[in-house]
């Protein structure tokens, strides 16, 4: 297991975990003991904010291992994500205790607000962190291995497969809205005080929640890298290329896919457990199936089977949200459709993709002019594929399709 | 177990096989039995069921009715597609496809023998021995300078060898190959017979195919398919002199 992390480590994944784990130290050091007013201190709703996009960010590294490299196009992604949410948030509302408004210390707000008189059973437990937390993963994965057990084993595919994850989505939010079904009903979980003890408002909190985050996505990049490199990440970009082909070599394509699905969901539901004590608020809108579409956005825009892309198509596009919403509210989901049409028209690899197939270009000049000239280039390494592969990237003989190619 | 002859036992038997399409029969009482160790081409006009056949045998088609037997006893008709290639059936399609994005190295790691799971995979190491098989399948098919570009870059009769060089690594005991020399030059299509032959002297095979000189190459026992059952059986010289058979190719 360590080996395949370190595996992983060796190539591409290295230089993202290092610029993650250098901001996880410098961001809270910068917040906390640079003072207010001096030209790097970074302001409470800033850490807030860049908090909330690295889970963005960790929910897209998510979608990216079964869209990018397993071609299944998930739509219904925020699902897992919002249930990793709820599952933090039923902690966060049992935390609160007898300091709610109706000072009940077992049930929360709404609960007294409904007249129940006893906590449901499914509530049970989640004043433990520990189980919690375990909920987190385990939710979101238990529903991807009974979602995905069923239709992978139907070979339910392409187009199809994406309009039932919507439909799964939207099932959850209507569920979620109703008040009996027993997570607050439209209004969700919010008044949070406090998380392990800790002030949920305070500033110390919001750093580590900041540092915290960045780690889980680094953690997320790791363990994509691993799986990518090893050989199991061979079928998976093999199914997504061509899954019949896969099949007819003995590789039990639903489970391939079963197994991605759920490593996928796990890592939504972190993600969406780290979002809801940053924001303070967990609600049924985070089914809506938009939030899913989203989510797929900013993986096109990133570059899809990449490793930094989800991760820079997620921040980027949030902050151009965040932008637009302020400055020009009603533009924003034009520019938003826009962009997609404009990604999947003219950076069908998106961001990052483009510019590894740029820097492929180069890279093959440069050996054509050596190559003329009659000698090696300068130092090659050998034991380096990634070089061989975005060369052949830039040939005209490769096949120019939106499926994508394994980039680095 | 049913019947066993000591000599060559019989590795594939079709028996009495049916499969229609919206009332199109595309398999007709087909019935077919290859030994093992054996190379058998099968030839017809478009339409005979060949494809179909082969879709058969690897569980990509359910037949209607009849059976399909595996080294005797195994029911073919039970098992899916994977399960099939586990067993030992490898094969080869009529339009090539390989995986565009992975290198030829690696088309050939994912198709080489050995276990399949999601965990053995997952934690899966190349060994020596690997390398070196790879090494001996990329110089039978000659791609062995190729090893590192993308497959997707390959010309036609390159990812044709490709396809042969998968079904090695496979190492199955039944070989399907689906018209192998299509598209391919006629310097191309003697040295795929010439592989193939190779290939055959420790493999069953079973090759589909309409180039009657690629045919001839093989010199093998010929069944010719016709209407989705087997209209002649018997070497080539034998079967081309039939004349039901003269009327299927050159009748109309």
């Amino acid at each position: 297991m360590t080996a395949t992390m370190l595996k992983g480590l060796s190539r591409g994944a290295f230089p993202i975990v290092v610029v993650l784990v250098a901001l996880a130290v410098i961001v809270p050091i910068l917040h906390l003991w640079v003072p207010p007013g001096h030209a790097l201190h970074i302001p409470t709703y800033a850490v807030a904010l860049f908090g909330k996009y690295l889970t963005y960010a960790l929910l897209a590294v998510a979608l990216n291992l079964v869209w990018g490299y397993c071609g299944i196009l998930s739509l219904g992604h925020g699902a897992f994500f919002a249930l990793g949410g709820y599952a933090m948030g039923m902690y966060l509302m049992r935390q609160i205790g007898a300091r709610g408004v109706y000072a009940n210390p077992i049930l929360p707000d709404f609960m007294v607000f409904l007249n129940w008189k006893e906590l449901p059973w499914f509530w049970y437990g989640f004043d433990s962190f520990f189980y919690a937390a375990l909920m987190v993963v385990l939710i979101p994965g238990l529903l991807a291995l009974v979602f995905g057990w069923f239709a992978f084993r139907s070979r339910v595919t392409g187009v199809y497969l994406s309009i039932i994850t919507q439909a799964l989505t939207y099932a959850l939010l209507l569920a979620f809205f109703r008040n009996n079904f027993g997570f607050g009903g439209n209004n969700g979980l919010t008044d949070f005080k406090d998380i392990l003890g800790f002030d949920i408002q305070s500033n110390a909190t919001r750093s580590a929640l900041f540092a915290a985050t960045a780690i889980a996505l680094a953690l997320g990049v790791l363990v994509t890298a691993a799986i990518v490199r090893s050989k199991f990440g061979k079928v998976l970009v093999a199914v997504r290329d061509a899954e019949s082909r896969t099949r007819f070599l003995g590789y039990r394509v639903e489970h391939v896919k079963l197994f991605a699905f759920v490593v996928s969901a796990c890592m939504a539901g972190i993600a969406g457990a780290l979002y809801v004590p940053q924001v303070g608020i967990i609600n049924p809108s985070e089914f809506a199936p938009a939030n899913s579409i989203e989510v797929v956005i900013w993986t096109a825009v990133g570059g899809r089977a990449t490793l930094a892309g989800p991760i820079i198509g997620a921040v980027l596009v949030n902050l151009a949200k965040s932008y637009f919403t302020a400055a020009f509210p009603a533009a924003w989901l034009f520019l938003l459709g826009g962009l997609f049409v404009a990604v999947t028209l003219f950076l069908p690899r998106g961001i990052l993709g483009s510019l590894s197939q740029g820097f492929g270009i180069v890279v093959a000049r440069h050996r054509a002019v050596f190559a003329e000239k009659g000698m090696s280039p300068p130092h090659e390494p050998s034991d380096e594929p990634a070089p061989a592969a975005s060369e052949s990237h830039a040939s005209p003989a490769a096949p120019a399709r939106l499926q994508t190619a394994p980039a680095e | 177990m049913t019947e066993v002859h000591a000599a060559a036992p019989t590795l594939l038997y079709l028996d009495n096989v049916t499969v229609s399409f919206d009332g199109f029969r595309a398999l007709n009482a087909l019935s077919l039995a290859v030994e093992a160790g054996e190379m058998r081409a099968i030839i017809g006009p478009n339409g005979a069921g060949k494809t179909t056949m082969m879709d058969v045998i690897t569980g990509k088609t359910r037949p209607d009715e009849g059976e399909v037997f595996f080294e005797g006893s195994i029911d073919l008709t039970r098992h899916d597609e994977a399960e099939i290639a586990e067993l030992g059936i490898g094969r080869k399609f009529q339009k090539p496809t390989v995986f565009e994005f992975h290198t030829i190295w690696d088309n050939l790691e994912l198709a080489l023998k050995g276990e399949r799971g999601v965990f053995a995979t997952l934690f899966h190491r190349s060994n020596g021995a690997e390398a070196a098989r790879i090494e001996e399948i990329l110089a039978t098919i000659r791609l062995g300078h190729l090893r590192d570009s993308l497959a997707g870059n390959l010309s036609h009769g390159q990812r044709q060898w490709l396809e042969i060089g998968m079904l090695l690594a496979q190492d199955p005991k039944l070989l399907l190959v689906d018209e192998p020399a299509a598209g391919m030059t006629d310097e191309e299509t003697a040295e795929t017979a010439k592989l193939l032959k190779q290939i055959a002297e420790t493999h069953t095979v079973i090759v589909v195919e309409h180039d009657m000189t690629f045919v001839r190459d093989l010199d093998v026992k010929v069944t010719v398919l016709h209407e989705g059952s087997v209209l002649a059986e018997g070497s080539l010289d034998h079967v081309s002199a039939d004349p039901r058979v003269i009327e299927v190719y050159l009748g109309r």
